[in-house]
């Protein structure tokens, strides 16, 4: 059963295909019945291969499957070959089935836009470029994998390009992960020419065997490879194209800027954590830019309106929370909070996109009031996200998630990462529900005009008993010692090299966290339902304004890259304008101009003057031959 | 003999010199006459009495006519002269006789190096010439006579006159 | 007989054919630089009779032959051009056929 394993990347691909072959001649249904079908059957086919692979694994709970040779040129050997390890596997499941849930919302979504066919091959292209990402064997195909994310992300955040301002948030996002896919680059480069390989498995076995740890060569290859994963995954310093990128249509947010590509770094570096386990310094970096990130945007997080943008400032929390697990080496920890965020942010985006389709493309929750009685079905899915997402106690996966991050955190020694992710714990809860009293609560203030059919509640449904139930395969010792799927990952990823405090420290901790997820939720019921006008006076204040704008803005990034990185270049550019390098050839041009002015001079036109001019020549030869 | 070398041969340099300096065109076309009639001399000097012969009858006789027969189909007139005048002027020669100096200094140079001998002339009799024209050099009278053909051709092309259009049209109408 | 120098004569040969080319450069009416051309062509004539006579064989007369036949063949076109020049431009100036300029 194993050997279908080609089948799950192959089968978007061919959707993408035959989609770009049948453009314009296919009808919204069988558009539809390609595009989510390919990666429905892709979901099955993950499916049916996650069953063999747990009930009768193959040696060593690794299984490669090799295609074809990709590129061989002298040391340099590229196969076209996938590499099924747990790690692989959670990662498969997650994405395939995530993605089938969110072609078939968005069969109905996207259902009166007039680029149907478009819409759904770039999002069968995406899948199977991140399909072939997470089951890479080398760096090349993996890094393959890698563009064509950050190429389909780019094509469908500006899918409606007739608005130039889609297209500009598509070329940010685009540059800015550019920086990070360089970075990357760099790093192959690096590890190929020092341990001469690109093959996953093997490089790290090398690294291990050649470079000590803390070498300048150990922290240079991390470091790239963090930069990489830093531009992908939205992290500081650079995350200001994620809430840029809400220009795209919502299942795309849901997707790509939520549950999948963003988490592409998480994965990368989760996959070479040999390298991270061999530079100390690069790995505490991590867990600090995944701390500070968290901070930062989840105080953003408060301030906006747009309800998109709320959700991507929560994204970039959520992973800083990863990125703070896999800093402090809690590797399966980071791999258990993306698939539990996964399900509930997916689900939190396709709710908002669900609201936003019923009032008619209206973003701006200041403008909703009260929606809890006229969509139903959506307040119950946003709440379910709501709550996994500030990991209410007990009943949701996020809490079990972010509770095992918090531990981790703990345990490593590092008091400090375990202060920011509480007061991260604390500020998502304000600020989801936030949304949640202004949007759903309160007076009615608009009209509900199209409420959502079959094809979209059947995914919010399906998600939300996801965010419910998906904590329950890795419960803490606390309750009960069933750890199954951080039993599972130790097949791939190593195990958590900390000393653990006693059962009673963890029930505080755990204590401890509920009452932050709680009380978030009754100030944010507190200061945005009744005592809402305190608020906002208090937000007309000096400070208050003050505070707001710069917390609006994502702590004034934007404002900083926009001075001192973009202003100079176009002022370079302007003056470069006509590409100095260029002179050197028009004077070329020029000087044979030049010259054939000069010679054309010569032909007068006259006679008598071509006459002279023989006469000359003839006189002159005659020297030559006389006297030399 | 050698005397009448001499002479002729200040004959023909001093009015081979008028017929450039000429403005009259039928006056230079007289001295240029005068010139050919000396190197016919010469040549009969130099032991050559048969191209002497045809010196003065195709070249003297025949072309230099055909030159006095255009000019004075041309009808150019007094104003022609002056036009001439006009354009002789010192600024107009400085340069060519520059030129022609230096080719006369580099001749003069190549003429005079190796040794001087001198040999006797004898004089070559047109049976002589006739048996070789037409015995080794018969090739060469073939192709003559086709650069001849080719000429008169050429020149009974391009002298003709276009008339106007409508008398050819009359032709055609009345056929 | 006679007994002349081989360099005086090929000298007043080399002495026309200089002329001959001055007054090519020199004049502006083309009946004189046709004239110029037969004095050149004449001059050519000459230098082969001497060389001719040098070694007292025909060759040289014959080829003084040749040289005859080309210039008559060159004049009557040479001259038919002139008329046509004539015809069109009206003067008989060499300067005004430069149409070929630049």
């Amino acid at each position: 059963m194993l050997e279908l394993l080609w089948l799950v990347p192959a089968l978007p691909l061919a959707g993408f295909l035959r989609l770009l072959f049948k453009a314009g001649r296919l009808s919204r249904k069988s558009i539809a019945i390609t595009g989510v079908g390919s990666v429905g059957l892709s979901a099955v086919i993950a499916l049916i291969i996650g069953v063999s692979f747990i009930t009768s694994p193959p040696p060593g709970y690794v299984y490669t499957q090799t295609l074809w040779t990709w590129i061989k040129i002298g040391n340099l050997v590229s196969e076209v070959s996938f590499y099924l390890d747990t790690l692989s596997l959670v990662m498969i499941l997650v994405i395939t089935v995530v993605a089938f849930l969110i072609h078939l919302y968005s069969a109905e979504f996207m259902i009166d836009e007039e680029s149907y066919s478009r819409f759904f091959a770039y999002m069968n292209l995406f899948a199977g470029s991140m399909l072939i990402l997470v089951l890479a064997n080398d760096l090349l195909l993996f890094y393959l994998g890698w563009e064509g994310v950050g190429l389909c992300s780019y094509l469908l955040i500006g899918f409606w390009y007739k608005d130039p301002l889609n297209g500009r948030a598509a070329r940010k996002a685009f540059v800015m992960t550019r920086f990070g896919d360089t970075a990357l680059a760099i790093g192959i480069f690096l590890i190929f020419n020092n341990l001469g390989t690109l093959k996953i498995q093997e490089f790290m076995e090398r690294a291990i065997h050649n470079w000590s740890p803390d070498s300048a060569i150990a922290v240079a290859a991390a470091a790239l490879i963090l930069g990489g994963a830093i531009g992908k995954s939205a992290q500081l310093p650079l995350q200001t194209w994620l809430p840029d990128a809400m220009a795209g249509p919502t299942p795309v947010s849901a997707l790509i800027h939520a549950a999948t590509m963003v988490t592409a770094g998480v994965y990368l570096i989760a996959r070479t954590n040999v390298l991270f386990t061999l530079a100390p310094t690069v790995q505490l970096s991590v867990a600090v830019i995944g701390a500070l990130t968290m901070l930062i945007a989840g105080f953003s997080a408060l301030t906006q309106w747009n309800i998109k943008r709320v959700l991507a400032y929560s994204t970039i929390s959520q992973i800083g929370y990863m990125f703070l697990a896999l800093g402090v080496g809690a590797w399966s920890a980071a791999i258990f909070h993306f698939m539990t965020h996964a399900f509930f942010k997916a689900l939190l985006f396709l709710s908002a996109g669900a609201v936003i389709l019923a009032l008619e493309d209206e973003h701006n929750i200041s403008k909703m009031g009260g929606l809890r009685r006229q969509l139903p079905l959506t307040f119950w899915t946003f709440l379910i996200g709501s709550a996994s997402l500030s990991a209410l106690p007990f009943v949701t996966a996020g809490f079990y998630s972010k509770d095992l991050i918090l531990w981790e955190a703990w345990s490593s020694g590092n008091r400090w990462f375990w202060t920011a992710g509480l007061i991260g714990a604390l500020l998502t809860s304000i600020y989801i529900f936030r949304v949640v009293f202004i949007a759903f609560f309160g007076e009615e203030t608009v009209r509900v005009t199209r409420k959502p059919k079959c094809l979209m509640k059947i995914p919010l449904i399906i998600l939300s008993v996801f965010s419910i139930i998906a904590g329950f395969i890795q419960l803490p010792d606390t309750i009960v010692k069933f750890p199954i799927f951080s039993d599972f990952l130790h097949r791939a990823l190593p195990a958590t090299k900390v000393k653990y405090d006693g059962v009673n420290v963890q029930l505080t901790l755990q204590f401890l966290t509920s009452l932050v997820s709680l009380s978030g939720i009754f100030l944010a019921y507190l200061f945005f339902l009744p005592h809402r006008q305190f608020t906002r006076s208090f937000v007309q204040t000096n400070l208050g304004s003050a505070l707001h704008s710069y917390l609006f803005s994502g702590w004034g990034f934007d404002w900083f890259y926009e001075r001192f990185f973009v202003r100079p270049f176009i002022w370079i550019a302007r003056i470069d304008k006509d590409d100095f390098i260029d002179i050197f050839y028009l004077g070329i041009a020029w000087l044979n101009l030049v010259f054939h002015r000069l010679l054309r001079s010569t032909q007068i036109g006259l006679v008598r003057w071509y006459a002279m001019g023989i006469g000359i020549g003839a006189v002159i030869t005659l020297v030559i031959v006389v006297f030399l | 003999m050698n005397t009448v070398f001499y002479i002729s041969a200040a004959v023909a340099i001093i009015s081979t010199i008028l017929v450039i300096t000429g403005k009259n065109a039928i006056h230079a076309l007289l001295y240029l006459i005068v010139s050919l009639l000396s190197v016919a001399l010469i040549f009969f000097v130099l032991g050559a009495p048969f191209v002497a012969a045809l010196e003065v009858i195709i070249y003297a006789g025949a072309i230099m006519v055909l030159f006095v027969f255009v000019i004075m189909m041309l009808n150019l007139g007094n104003e022609a002269v002056e036009q001439e005048r006009r354009w002789l002027i010192p600024e107009m020669w400085a340069g060519p006789s520059l030129l022609a100096l230096i080719l006369i200094a580099e001749l003069v140079y190549i003429f005079t190096r190796g040794e001087r001998r001198l040999y006797s002339i004898n004089v070559s009799e047109p049976k002589e010439v006739g048996i070789s024209l037409l015995g080794s050099y018969l090739i060469g009278v073939e192709l003559a006579s086709v650069l001849l053909l080719s000429a008169l051709v050429g020149a009974y092309h391009l002298g003709r006159q276009r008339r106007s259009k409508s008398r050819t049209m009359k032709i055609k109408g009345e056929l | 007989m006679a007994s002349i120098p081989l360099e005086h004569g090929l000298l007043l040969s080399g002495l026309l054919f200089a002329l001959g080319l001055l007054g090519v450069f020199m004049r502006r009416n083309i009946v004189f630089i046709l004239m110029s051309i037969e004095i050149m062509l004449n001059a050519a004539g000459l230098a082969f009779i001497v060389a001719g006579s040098r070694w007292s064989q025909p060759d040289g007369q014959i080829m003084f032959i040749f040289i005859l036949t080309m210039a008559a063949a060159e004049v009557s076109v040479g001259l038919a051009l002139v008329l046509q020049l004539y015809h069109r431009f009206k003067t008989l100036d060499a300067d005004v056929a430069s149409r070929m300029k630049g």
